[in-house]
């Protein structure tokens, strides 16, 4: 068969690519381990192929050659924390089951314009209620035209500290989690198979036993929205607890004589063989930008971007919904209403990683790996996501070097097109 | 037998590519497919980058084109960095638009090493032959790993190293010399000898004594690379710095022709 070359934005992309096509991505940078690099990346039925025994044994070229302008090509965006966007909120169960599944749905189609191509979808604190009903319907999934791949729900409460809910609403915080945690865990959210994170501030009355069991149970443990000293935070990761929520917001200011959560950054009782991973929002309003220089150059392996990004994300400013809670948007700020109290975020993924650039002069490759390499290690999925080596799910971006998003392809097939 | 002496080692690079593309070309107009011999090693590297320079400014395509390599180490995957298939897919072939069927080089994993050397010459034949080989040589002058000692009528079979190279070597295995091979596939002189045409490229003072035993001393099986003195069209292509052990006479004369010589470079 004679080859094509297209370029990346042809027509001709609309339509996926038949079984056993082999196609080609060239003229690109492709976000390595090494930096990013003048290559390739092979796809073959939605998988990144291994170019060298394609050639030297398959002895094939590739059936269609896409074209990507020079642009850089970074494995699809992770984000772990997103609370809704679109008009959308994850912590809101309207009516019935499909209308919720319509909105994920929505939201997760929209990702795709911002390169994200997994997301944890987001509830905060719930009732009981609305755990049981809404955790069934967050099934994991890979991401295709649909949408962005759904990771599993990422759970910001109940069992948080009430000094430090945010904007969660506090007649619904759990304070506790009583003599038998497991109990209590499968009472409050029901079924734990689809939960991929949980947030628990680690200081609570038996959250160190609810960490361990969490872990044993599959999900992904952040420590966050607590007043823990430094002492409770290390307990937490010897527990289990691999992550800080959103540093610096809801938990206690550094101080030099009592560090608080913050001083995981720099804690002697971590190892590098298990680093602890941190998530921030590298908005600008969340975390000032010299708070985001302070957390990159103490400990810049663990640093993750999220969005924390709410309904409002995507759409007009006004009055938006999250949870119970009802949030005024005025561009990139989001405060609980009657209140100076910052709620989530309205920034992209991609604004997200412009911004720790700018802030921090950190590498492009740097911050890119912040939003899907690391990410990915976290919740241990490299072998499927969050990577461009041989055999991942070809999911990735083509962006330019201001992190405008031009394309998005979902396991090879181009899903979203600027 | 034509000595081009360049300014540095840049200047060797642009100058073999800038031939190469051309015969590329001129095979490619006239329909034909051109038959390389293909070198590895940091004195080819710079060629190689140019010639992707060339392909992606548009100016050849590698479809016409057929390729052998001249050697390959015995027993190292093919997967391993250090592997002469690694070295020509991450510095050229996956660069460039050659159809992978018209690629050869010699399998150094094969139970019966010499069958694989049989056929490869073989497969030589079957292309017509190589319009051009390309080489580099070694500091004692040998070509491929045709070391000092190898017969001058040797073809393509296995050879053992010798200790300076594997010495030499050892610095691409971590400086470990019990992971450095010991045998390779090689081509052999007068495999080289047969191709229409022989480029050799030499840069470095540290190449300076080899390219005067090449060319200004007889031709011996000591240094390898000299049985090319008897080869109808072969063209050493050297930096200033290889010539430093040459006669000034020498050196003067292909000077002097090197307004000619540029010529064959046109294009």
């Amino acid at each position: 068969m004679e080859q094509t070359r297209i370029k990346f934005d042809s027509d001709l992309l609309n339509k996926q690519f038949v079984e056993n096509q082999l196609v080609q991505f060239v003229n690109c940078s492709v976000l390595r381990e090494n930096g990013l690099r003048k290559e390739h990346v092979w796809v073959r039925n939605g998988r990144i192929l291994d170019e060298k025994s394609v050639f030297f044994e398959e002895k094939k070229l590739a059936d269609v050659q896409i074209d990507c302008s020079g642009l850089i090509l970074s494995p699809g965006f992770i984000d772990l924390q997103l609370n809704g966007g679109f008009g959308i909120d994850f912590s809101t169960y309207n009516s019935n089951d499909e209308d919720y599944k319509r909105g994920l749905k929505l939201v997760a189609k929209q990702l795709l314009s911002h390169g994200v191509t997994s997301f944890a979808p987001t509830v905060i604190t719930s009732t009981p209620a609305t755990y049981h009903t809404v955790l069934p319907l967050v099934e994991r999934s890979n991401a295709s035209e649909e949408g962005a791949g759904i990771l599993g729900a990422h759970l910001e409460g109940p069992f948080i500290c009430s000094d430090k809910r945010g904007c969660h609403p506090e007649q619904l915080v759990v304070k506790s989690l009583g003599s038998n945690p497991a109990e209590t865990i499968e009472q409050v959210y029901g079924n734990t198979k689809n939960i991929a994170i949980v947030t628990i501030a680690p200081e609570l009355e038996g959250a160190q036993e609810a960490i361990k069991y969490l872990v044993s149970a599959g999900a992904t443990v952040s420590v966050g929205h607590s007043s823990a000293k430094l002492e409770t935070g290390e307990t937490a990761v010897m527990s289990g607890a691999r992550m800080i929520t959103h540093l610096f917001n809801a938990m206690q200011s550094y101080h030099h004589r009592d560090p608080g959560l913050i001083g995981l950054l720099t804690s002697s009782k971590i190892s590098s063989a298990q680093p602890l991973f941190y998530g921030i929002i590298s908005d600008g309003i969340h975390t000032h930008d010299s708070a985001l220089r302070i957390a990159y150059h103490t400990n810049a392996e663990g640093l993750v971007l999220v969005t924390d990004a709410i309904a409002a994300l995507g759409m007009s400013d006004g009055v938006h919904k999250l949870g119970t809670q009802t949030i005024h948007v005025t561009g990139l700020e989001a405060k609980l209403d009657g209140t100076n109290t910052t709620a989530g975020s309205v920034a992209s993924m991609p604004y997200c990683i412009r911004h720790l650039i700018k802030a921090t002069g950190c590498s492009i490759e740097f911050a890119l790996r912040s939003a899907t390499h690391k990410p990915a290690t976290l919740l241990g999925i490299t072998g499927e996501k969050g990577t461009l080596d041989v055999g991942r799910i070809a999911d990735f971006v083509l962006i330019d070097e201001n992190i405008d998003v031009k394309a998005t392809f979902c396991s090879g097939s181009r899903v979203f097109l600027q | 037998m034509k000595l081009i002496i360049e300014e540095n080692a840049d200047c060797v690079a642009d100058f073999a590519a800038r031939y190469v593309a051309r015969k590329i070309a001129e095979a490619t107009d006239r329909d034909k497919f051109f038959v390389l011999g293909l070198p590895t090693g940091s004195t080819p590297l710079g060629m190689y980058k140019r010639l992707i320079e060339f392909y992606n400014s548009g100016v050849i395509s590698f479809r016409k084109v057929k390729t052998f390599n001249m050697d390959e180490y015995v027993g190292l995957p093919r997967d391993h960095p250090e592997s002469y298939h690694s070295f020509m897919f991450d510095n050229f072939f996956r660069h460039i638009d050659i159809d992978p069927k018209n690629v050869h080089i010699l399998d150094g994993n094969t139970s019966n090493h010499e069958k694989e050397c049989a056929e490869y010459e073989a497969k030589i034949l079957e292309a017509g032959g190589i319009d051009l080989f390309i080489g580099g040589i070694g500091p004692d002058g040998h070509i491929a790993f045709n070391e000092p000692g190898s017969s001058l009528a040797s073809r393509t079979r296995i050879k053992t190293l010798n200790e300076d190279t594997i010495q030499a070597n050892a610095r691409f295995f971590g400086g470990d010399l019990s992971k450095v091979p010991t045998q390779a596939l090689t081509v052999g002189v007068q495999t080289v000898m047969d191709a229409r045409e022989v480029m050799i490229l030499i840069t470095g003072s540290h190449k300076a004594l080899a390219l005067h035993q090449a060319i200004e001393c007889g031709i011996s099986h000591m240094c390898t690379v000299s049985a090319m003195q008897m080869h109808k069209c072969a063209t050493f292509v050297a930096d200033e710095d290889a010539t430093l052990e040459l006669k000034v006479k020498t050196v003067k004369y292909f000077k002097g022709l090197m307004a000619l010589h540029r010529k064959l470079v046109e294009f």
